[in-house]
């Protein structure tokens, strides 16, 4: 394995964006996902899921609100619905730093 | 409220039952389908209840699959407190008849930051509807959706605006219920019903005299009739919800002109050959002057004539009534045994009115009587509210003529002499006849005397007649002279001694 940045504090952070299908405010909600994903130079993987594909993803997830971003790690999971514009408050409301 | 989906809707509209019989009556034969109602009511008042019936009888009689979405209780909670009522949810989600969307709060942490939808709830319900193709849909309760999002309030107005519009686009016909803070009031917390319900239905749960009474009321039909007003309701095992109808929904019976016999043969020559057959009669009178005896030779003479008979009765054991009927030379031990006569004693406090008024239709519907009376009202009219025990006869007076049975009812007067008893004044314009026992004071002798103070559709004996009561039951005599006043609230001795 190849180091190509300095070393992360364990595992890369996993979180899962829930959608639905092709609006604005999923459109948004990517940019934002984006925008987070620069912020920790790629060492975070946000996960799409479009629940209008996946069936029964919501379901499982028991998501009611779209987009909802969401780390199912924790215990219990830890959801933000809604606006990702604001990248620091985000990634401390999932107690992450950003890297750049 | 979007126009568009106001377009196809058909004229007539057509009916979801409810599978609660008398609410259906309530609103021409169901709810309007592919329309939303909303039922409201404070927490207990069995909107749940309400709710789950309304797919269960979509479910188990007419093969319509249902949704059930809950913001509020777990499936499996949902599934054991409805278990009581004869509802197997479990088997109805195996079949595929019934699916959940479980929205009941999760432990979750979370935060809403921003603009947002709900979409994912959408999603959710449009997979479920789809999954087993539903018909009917509950969603239970939006209180607590709108509680979830608080601080948001217009969005979930907006969002259950899409919601409902999408499910109605589909035929569905949706149930959404509300949580009320007070009886009477605003209609929902979040004032729901103003802008996405067509219909309106209140369950009440209020506490009338230290006594629980629970109505059902059709606020609101979109485009459509409905009685108005409170109905009771009452919640029975392995039934569900059941609104006790008034008779004033009913249309009113044919009279007959068949006569039964009283049991008495001077007092059926006094009413002008007896009973009418789907008449009911009131018997009133203070304690001891015959109320019971007349009961016992009203069964006794239909058992005689090949009828069956029935008595409910409130105020006296059975073991006191045989001992009574024994005295009088009426053995209803061999009636009973042969099948002809059902006694079925109880005390009026161990259930509510609506409830006795159903064990009394379904004991009627088991049984098969031809002639039943109820040994008394007064006892009943004990524990109920005013208006409640005028609504229990109303049904029950309504019941009884519509399946034209003879009826017999009695009343106990409060004062030994004169004087009319409350239950008299709420039945006498209920009841077909009306039959007075009084004492009265003749010089120093304390006598009874009865006279018929009504009898619809007939020519009656308006003679007051003296009685007396032996061993073998009640002999009538001869008119009473002089004695015009004893019937009235302050009887005197009659002015002519005879």
């Amino acid at each position: 394995m190849t180091a190509p940045s300095p070393p992360a504090p364990g595992p890369i952070p996993l979180l899962r964006l829930y959608v639905a299908g092709q609006t604005p405010g999923a459109r948004r909600a990517l940019e934002g996902r984006q925008r987070l994903i620069d912020a920790m130079a790629g060492q975070i993987v946000i996960e799409i899921v479009d629940i209008l594909s996946d069936r029964t993803a919501a379901e499982t997830a028991g998501i009611l609100a779209t987009p909802t971003l969401s780390d199912e790690s924790s215990r219990p999971p830890r959801r933000l619905i809604g606006d990702l514009t604001d990248v620091d408050q985000v990634l401390g409301f999932f107690g992450l730093t950003r890297r750049i | 409220m979007a126009s568009d989906e106001e377009t196809d809707l058909d004229p007539v509209l057509g009916r979801v039952k409810t599978g609660i019989e008398a609410f259906d009556d309530l609103v021409m034969g169901g709810l309007p389908r592919g329309r939303m109602t909303i039922v409201g009511g404070t927490p207990g008042s069995g909107k749940t209840v309400f709710a789950t019936q309304f797919l269960a009888h979509g479910i188990t009689d007419l093969d319509e699959a249902g949704v059930f979405v809950t913001f509020e209780e777990s499936p499996a909670e949902i599934a054991v407190n409805m278990a009581s009522f004869g509802w197997d949810i479990g088997r109805w989600r195996a079949a595929g008849k019934m699916a959940f969307v479980d929205a009941s709060p999760r432990d979750r942490d979370e935060v809403v930051l921003g603009e947002f939808d709900l979409s994912g709830l959408m999603a959710r319900i449009l997979h479920a509807v789809e999954a087993v193709s539903a018909k009917r849909i509950v969603l239970d309760s939006l209180t607590q959706l709108f509680d979830h999002f608080i601080a948001d309030q217009t969005v979930v107005r907006r969002e259950l605006l899409r919601i409902t519009a999408a499910l109605k686009q589909r035929g569905l016909t949706v149930l959404m219920t509300a949580e009320r803070n007070s009886e009477y009031g605003e209609i929902s917390r979040h004032r729901i019903e103003e802008f996405v319900a067509d219909n309106v239905v209140i369950l009440r749960n209020s506490l009338d005299r230290e006594r629980r009474r629970r109505t059902i009321e059709v606020l609101k039909m979109r485009g459509s009739r409905h009685v108005e007003g409170e109905v009771p309701i009452t919640l029975l095992e392995q039934k569900g919800m059941i609104a006790v109808p008034l008779s004033s929904l009913r249309l009113e019976q044919e009279s007959s002109t068949k006569r039964v016999t009283s049991g008495n043969e001077e007092l059926d020559r006094m009413c002008g050959g007896g009973f009418f057959r789907d008449s009911v009669t009131l018997v009133s009178g203070a304690t001891g002057t015959g109320k019971t005896l007349l009961v016992t030779n009203f069964l006794a003479g239909g058992v005689a004539a090949g009828e069956r008979a029935l008595l409910v009765g409130y105020e006296e054991s059975r073991g006191q009534l045989f001992r009574n009927a024994r005295g009088w030379g009426v053995d209803f031990e061999a009636m009973e045994a042969d099948g002809r006569l059902k006694i079925v004693c109880l005390y009026p406090e161990a259930q509510g009115l609506p409830d006795h008024l159903l064990m009394i239709r379904q004991l009627v519907e088991e049984f098969q009587p031809d002639r039943i009376a109820v040994d008394s009202l007064s006892a009943l009219e004990r524990i109920a509210p005013e208006t409640g025990f005028r609504e229990f006869l109303i049904s029950l007076t309504s019941f009884i003529k519509k399946r034209e049975i003879a009826g017999l009812c009695t009343a106990t007067s409060k004062s030994l002499v004169g004087g009319q008893s409350a239950s008299e004044q709420h039945i006498s314009t209920l009841t077909d006849s009306i039959i007075l026992l009084r004492y009265f004071q003749q010089a120093d002798l304390m006598n009874r005397g009865l006279v018929v103070l009504k009898m619809r559709g007939s020519e009656h004996d308006k003679h007051i007649r003296r009685f007396t009561i032996d061993a073998s039951g009640m002999h009538l005599g001869e008119p009473l002279g002089g004695a015009s006043d004893i019937f009235d609230d302050s009887p005197t001795a009659p002015q002519t001694g005879s």
